[in-house]
């Protein structure tokens, strides 16, 4: 068991609201982990401190046994740490293969004089890029529409391509916030199914948060549990389904 | 080959189109900036001022030829692009306008308190250095340029910036850099122009680089189109020709300037080119309005 | 020496502060930075001038009647210019339109009075009281005065009234306000009078004060406002009365102190400097940065 991102004691403060309070987690490799939790719990804050757009209060963020906290976003990204938005962040007016590509860009540093000039560096950047895109955007079946704008995609379409420019990025740990929001039933199997090939195939681990117990019980292996900022479980779906705390707090209030 | 231009064009219509081609280097400019990577910068006349006044006194008072002092200008205003992007980019949207808007002000009082520029009188006596072939050389080298910068890697960042910033960083995209880099170019660009300027003219005065002239700018990008190469030109050329046309008028040119503007905003508010872009000119795309209930 | 700078700047800061108000409120709004602003700021002047000179009123309802007239230009030029706009564009669309406002009023005067400096008429028959070693003259005892009601006046507006919290809640939301029923369009049609008649009473008694009025007025003024409208806080109508002052004070000390050549640098500087340090500014919230 290697673990690949360890979180100490985070902590994350905004003003008088404490948003986050000592939490611990571990993530080994290879699995899909999920973090569940009502709304307000700081799922989401988690996320924003793991890819850097938040600086914690307190608490380190080791991954791969290098301690990363006050990263920048950008820098974050290039160690292979690759997210989707819970309120969709695509390039809206920006082709979808443009949206793909972009996503590789993190691989390589871009270099200014190198693409006014058209250098070879460049140039086998761009190949490279192109050939990423058409891979993930078939493994995804965006493929027909990749010249089509973002914004004129669905809405399930658009989640999807964000999975696949998160996917550009080669990346080690993939965080998917909510991926299964406003997804129907068979769109959520046919999720389900991706995030498993994006583990098995691509040996990508997976993060993710989500409300749909459903299909977090299905394919997490893992799950941890945040309720006002606290962790107040963790272990596999069996014990979070039977765990007191937890359906006190959450599952109880369902009323499902 | 300017004798051959001078011979056969009608010399009014020959310094209009040098104003046009000097137009479209500082349009390309700010549409680097703005149009492009999406940051509202409304004070691009002021490094059009340090290249005019650089490239100025070098050629009258150190004797530098023509060609270095318009590079020296252009790296002049450059370089303080950069050193003003570095802290000012981090400031976003109205925030950042309003600053650039600042920083153009604190360059033009301090032209006029200049004593190698000559104060409030500005300089003059610059031989006129600026041609026409001369001009279309460099607006055909700087168009190609942003084409080919636009189409890169580079350019799709951008892009991607003004798309969405907080994505673009998830991407791996240093968006500070590649910001302060972009208003650095832009910033090239501007004072190119200036010391073009300056050379065709003959006078430059603090006055003529004001704000006005910032807006001036910045109409010629959102006219034209947002981030688009071909709006942009076409934008410069007409908001350069437009004035004259408006001659006319006499009087009332300003206030057919102002009142067509709006006009021009509320019939085509995306630019008469749209977001149409080189690369794209053959998916055409339809917006899709959304309609809110305070909006509709 | 120090006492009368500050009045001074006090008396300078707080016609600023009009002005910054009506940029703030209607930003607060529709986020647009209104460039016309400025001009709406002139026309009152040159109101309050008319009706001084040719219709021969007191002052002060001189002072109510240029307002009057900028509230009704300003509703006007919001149907005409903005309106159109909302929501089918980019803000930068917006942006242009006020520009080319502003554009258009600004020449529509320089052709109605020609483009040369207007003296106003004495209005108001000028003391000077001596406090200590302090003088102040009744002239910046009005302005202060006239301000700092106008200022309350607003304040008990926006927080006490029930057009003033449909004001807020349209400044928070413009959509969800739009859900709970109340008329978006009058709303806004109503903070651009506001706004407006601030801007004109603002107008009005710096011609007085520094005795003369310009159909390029408008231009360094709003740019100043709108400097203070940020420096404050946009969005944040005390923020802009602090900013206001704050910006009149300094320029003034900035011109006594150092050098009347900088005058128009110095607010700028002020600015940036305090973005620099606070990017909100001083008393606008900061935003966390929602993902």
């Amino acid at each position: 068991m290697q673990q690949i991102m360890k979180l100490e004691g985070i902590t994350q403060e905004f003003g008088g609201l404490r948003a986050l309070d000592g939490v611990d987690l571990e993530i080994t490799r290879g699995e899909i982990f999920g973090v569940i939790g009502p709304n307000g719990a700081g799922k989401t804050t988690l996320f924003n401190i793991i890819t850097g757009i938040y600086v914690p209060t307190a608490g380190n963020l080791i991954f791969n046994g290098q301690k990363i906290n006050g990263f920048p976003p950008y820098k974050i990204a290039s160690l292979g740490i690759a997210r989707t938005f819970q309120n969709i962040r695509l390039f809206n007016r920006l082709s979808v293969e443009d949206n793909v590509k972009i996503g590789t860009f993190g691989l390589e540093k871009i270099s200014f004089w190198g693409s006014l000039l058209g250098l070879p560096v460049e140039k086998k950047a761009e190949r490279e890029a192109k050939e990423k895109s058409d891979r993930f955007l078939q493994m995804l079946g965006l493929y027909e529409k990749r010249h089509e704008y973002a914004a004129s995609l669905s809405y399930g379409e658009q989640r999807r391509l964000e999975i696949a420019r998160a996917l550009a990025l080669d990346p080690v740990l993939l965080l998917l916030d909510e991926p299964a929001a406003g997804m129907n039933p068979a769109e959520k199997e046919e999720l389900m199914d991706l995030i498993r090939k994006i583990r098995d195939e691509l040996k990508i681990t997976v993060l993710l948060v989500e409300h749909d117990m459903n299909l977090v019980m299905n394919i997490c292996e893992r799950i941890a549990v945040l309720d006002y900022g606290r962790k107040i479980a963790e272990g596999m779906p069996e014990e979070i389904k039977n765990d007191e705390r937890v359906i006190m707090s959450y599952l109880g209030d369902l009323g499902e | 080959m300017d004798a051959w231009f001078m011979q056969h064009i009608d010399a009014y219509y020959l310094r209009i189109m040098v104003l046009i081609g000097i137009n479209i280097i500082l349009a390309l400019g700010l549409n680097l900036v703005t149009g492009v990577t999406g940051q509202l910068s409304m004070g691009h006349a002021g490094f059009m001022s340090i290249g005019a006044y650089t490239a100025a006194i070098l050629t009258l008072h150190y004797g530098v030829s023509f060609i270095g002092a318009l590079i020296a200008g252009a790296l002049m205003a450059a370089f303080f692009g950069f050193l003003i992007g570095i802290p000012t980019l981090r400031l976003e949207g109205d925030y950042l306008a309003i600053v650039t808007i600042g920083f153009a002000e604190i360059i033009r009082v301090f032209f006029l308190n200049f004593e190698p520029g000559g104060k409030a009188v500005g300089l003059y006596g610059m031989q006129q250095f600026t041609t026409f072939s001369l001009v279309m050389v460099i607006v055909i080298v700087v168009t190609l340029l942003n084409v080919k910068l636009l189409n890169s890697r580079y350019g799709r960042a951008l892009y991607a910036i003004r798309e969405n910033e907080i994505a673009a960083e998830a991407c791996g995209i240093n968006t500070t850099r590649m910001k302060v880099a972009a208003f650095t170019v832009g910033a090239f660009l501007a004072g190119l122009s200036g010391g073009l300027y300056s050379h065709y003219m003959g006078y430059i005065a603090p006055q003529d680089f004001g704000f006005m002239r910032s807006i001036e700018i910045l109409n010629m990008v959102v006219l034209g189109g947002m981030g688009s190469i071909p709006g942009t030109i076409i934008g410069a050329a007409i908001l350069t020709v437009l004035p004259e046309m408006l001659r006319i008028v006499a009087d009332y040119r300003l206030l057919f300037y102002g009142a067509l503007l709006v006009i021009l905003m509320i019939f085509r508010p995306n630019g008469i080119m749209g977001d149409i872009r080189v690369y794209d000119l053959r998916k055409r795309w339809q917006t899709k309005e959304v309609e809110t209930c305070s909006k509709s | 020496m120090f006492w009368e700078q500050l009045i001074n700047g006090l008396t300078l800061g707080s016609t600023y502060a009009l002005i910054a108000l009506g940029y703030t409120m209607v930003y607060g709004i529709i986020q647009l930075i209104n460039f016309a602003h400025g001009e709406i700021y002139m026309f009152g002047a040159f109101a309050g001038l008319f009706l001084v000179t040719v219709l021969g009123v007191n002052i002060f309802v001189a002072l109510i009647g240029a307002m009057i007239f900028c509230m009704l230009l300003g509703i006007l030029v919001e149907i005409i210019a903005y309106r159109p706009l909302r929501g089918k564009s980019s803000r930068l669309s917006g942006l242009i339109s006020a520009i080319g406002v502003s554009i258009f009023l600004s020449t529509l005067m320089v052709l109605l009075r020609g483009p040369n400096t207007t003296r106003y008429p004495e209005v108001l028959n000028i003391h000077s009281y001596t406090i200590g070693s302090v003088e102040i003259s009744s002239l910046q005892i009005v302005i202060l005065l006239v301000a700092f009601v106008l200022m309350a006046g607003l304040q008990f507006m926006v927080q006490k009234t029930r057009l003033g919290k449909a004001m807020r809640a349209c400044s928070q939301d413009l959509d969800a306000a739009c859900l709970m029923g109340i008329n978006v369009n009058r709303i806004i049609s109503f903070t651009f009078a506001v706004g407006s008649a601030l801007a004109a009473a603002g107008g009005v008694m710096v011609g007085i004060y520094y005795n003369a009025v310009w159909p390029y007025m408008g231009m360094m003024a709003g740019l100043k406002a709108f400097s203070a409208a940020v420096l404050g806080g946009i969005g944040s109508i005390p923020g802009a009365m602090l900013g206001g002052i704050i910006l009149g004070v300094l320029e003034i000390f900035g011109v006594a102190y150092l050098s009347s050549s900088y005058k128009d640098a110095i607010a700028f500087a002020i600015l940036i400097l305090v973005l620099l340090i606070r990017p909100q500014g001083i008393m606008g919230q900061k935003k966390i940065k929602k993902v």
